[in-house]
């Protein structure tokens, strides 16, 4: 009798064992490659357990001196900062009203809404010849406002999804109460209905940062120097370039990690929302 | 006349939105099928652009090479997917079990899905190293494999190591969505099943399989519509290489537009690939609008 129930309990926690170093393994080993030495990484067989912690690649990628790898990846992380965060803000300023409209006001603008949702998983080879060349046309190439207008076609509609069911979520009796005490609809919005959805507008933008920092086909379409190269673009040319020392694109794999990993920890709780509505790049 | 002030309100509303998207998406969707049947190219400025009718898409559905690039996305979709549904249905059940730092075990999970798609690519880029990595390190001294291999210099394995990379990231999404939908099912369900002499699997197909259908299918189109658009991990791990075995189409677009610049059939490439990813787009927004409206 004791025996029954003691062998699902000792396959569970196998099968947990099993999950957990499969899981941690991979981004255990890219973190062990950034602070191991070259010939310890280059060692056959393979040294797994770096003798001595060697962080300076840490120290080379965030020290800005010309023309070192820390020059290159410092000002990609600036234009990813400055990609993702004015693509989300325009993506808030506009997306509000919108998904407001949607939420409250529905009537047979259902379908557009859909319409938005489809434009938004669109592959993006349906757009990157015409947006090179107005792009082209326009001077803006190796620009972070391209990345910005072109984030927009992948925020903007997502944003919008994920904003109208949060606001479907605030009742209307609240704000009902509010506009007959004679408050229009421009202030129902910014001081009944925002404070009540304050939550998901902030599971909305911190989502919105994850899908612009992870964009990379735009980013590489559309940026060929540090003027607008983003850390996804860095990345793949660290790892592409004659450079074997694995260490550093390892250093720099994990400092981009960082911030995503970050953000998706305070987001664990509304992930849910958040992934139906398709917030994920493969 | 005809509009009350509400119906302008909600439209105004609106307005930014749709005037943003009909410019960065509407205009130029509709200006690559303009594209899809010129010779334009993306070299010189001033380069005269002619209409050649369906000359492009004569040769889009005879091309060898882009009919192999398309069953290999194929492959790669429903490989990948399939291997992401089943392990993230497994591992659903796994963290739905009672054990200790369960919560913990599931904060982890989150961890890959949220790893950028780029740096998931370098990581097992270097895993898979031929000379230094550290599958070949475990597996010789494991004993597994008598030499070092070349996992994504070989036209047999370099497909099948990238999606290994692919399904990494991916499939703890599923689980995530699957293991929202298993704690909705009321435990009560499982007792009067239970009462009923049923096993664990009439269990896992009359009570759980139903319950996590909604989800899981939205997860299903989800997740093929995302892999079929593969880009980054394929240009980070191979180029589409060795010897195309992993070219996908969204790369062919890439290199047919921006390395030889035949922007004319490098649009009707991309219009048969936006063709294909409709089909899927338009399976997925029927599913979430029965679900919104069963729910």
């Amino acid at each position: 009798m004791k025996w029954r129930r003691l062998i699902p309990q000792v396959l569970t926690y196998t099968a947990v064992i099993v999950l957990v170093i499969s899981t941690v393994a991979p981004l255990l080993w890219l973190f062990i490659m950034s602070i191991s030495s070259t010939p310890e990484l280059t060692a056959v067989p393979l040294h797994w357990i770096p003798h001595q912690a060697d962080f300076s690649r840490y120290g080379r990628l965030l020290t800005f001196a010309a023309h070192s790898a820390g020059e290159e990846f410092i000002l990609a992380m600036r234009n990813s900062l400055a990609a993702s965060f004015s693509a989300t803000a325009v993506a808030l300023l506009v997306g509000i009203p919108a998904a407001y409209s949607f939420s409250r006001m529905p009537g047979k603008r259902m379908k557009l809404l859909y319409a938005v949702l489809g434009t938004y998983m669109m592959p993006p080879v349906a757009l990157i010849l015409p947006l090179y060349m107005v792009f082209g046309a326009l001077g803006l190439l190796n620009t972070v406002a391209a990345l910005t207008i072109v984030y927009c076609t992948i925020l903007l509609p997502f944003v919008t999804w994920l904003l109208k069911s949060n606001f479907d979520a605030v009742p209307i009796e609240i704000e009902e109460a509010a506009r007959i005490d004679g408050v229009g609809l421009f202030g129902v919005l910014r001081h009944v209905t925002l404070p009540i959805a304050k939550a998901g507008l902030g599971t909305a933008a911190l989502f919105a940062v994850l899908l612009a920092w992870d964009e990379f086909f735009y980013a590489l379409l559309y940026t060929n120097d540090l003027r607008a190269k983003t850390l996804p673009v860095a990345i793949a040319d660290f790892a592409a370039g004659r450079a074997t020392d694995y260490g550093i694109i390892s250093a720099a794999g994990i400092l981009t990690a960082v911030p995503a990993l970050v953000i998706a920890f305070f987001l664990q709780k509304t992930l849910i929302a958040g992934l139906s509505a398709g917030g994920v790049k493969g | 006349m005809g509009l009350s002030s509400r119906e302008r309100q909600a439209w105004a509303l609106l307005l930014p939105l749709l005037v943003i998207i009909a410019t960065v998406t509407g205009y130029p969707l509709i200006n690559t099928f303009r594209l899809s049947f010129t010779d334009a190219s993306l070299t010189g400025r001033n380069v005269a652009q002619h209409w050649v009718g369906f000359e492009n898409y004569a040769y889009v559905f005879t091309d060898p090479d882009f009919g192999d690039a398309f069953r290999r996305t194929l492959y790669f979709t429903f490989v990948s997917v399939g291997a992401e549904i089943l392990l993230g249905v497994l591992v659903a059940l796994l963290l739905n079990r009672e054990f200790r730092g369960r919560t913990a075990v599931r904060a982890l999970l989150v961890l890959p899905w949220a790893l950028p798609t780029i740096v998931n690519a370098m990581m097992w880029r270097l895993i898979y190293n031929p000379e230094f990595g550290s599958l070949n390190a475990l597996l010789l001294q494991l004993g597994l494999i008598d030499s070092y291999q070349s996992w994504l210099g070989t036209p047999g394995t370099a497909m099948n190591m990238v999606i290994l990379a692919d399904v990494w990231k991916n499939y703890p999404l599923v689980a995530i969505i699957v293991l929202a939908a298993l704690q909705t099912i009321p435990r009560e369900l499982y007792e009067a099943a239970s009462i009923d002499g049923a096993g664990p699997w009439l269990k896992f197909w009359k009570v759980t399989f139903p319950a996590i259908l909604g989800p899981l299918s939205v997860a299903l189109v989800l997740r093929m519509i995302e892999a079929f658009k593969v880009f980054d991990i394929i240009y980070l791990m191979t180029r589409g290489g060795p010897a195309d075995s992993t070219k996908s189409v969204s790369f062919f677009v890439y290199q047919e537009s921006f390395a030889y610049l035949r922007a004319g059939s490098g649009a009707s490439y991309a219009v048969t690939v936006t063709l294909t990813s409709a089909v899927m787009i338009a399976a997925y927004i029927m599913l979430l609008r029965r679900q919104s409206s069963t729910a």
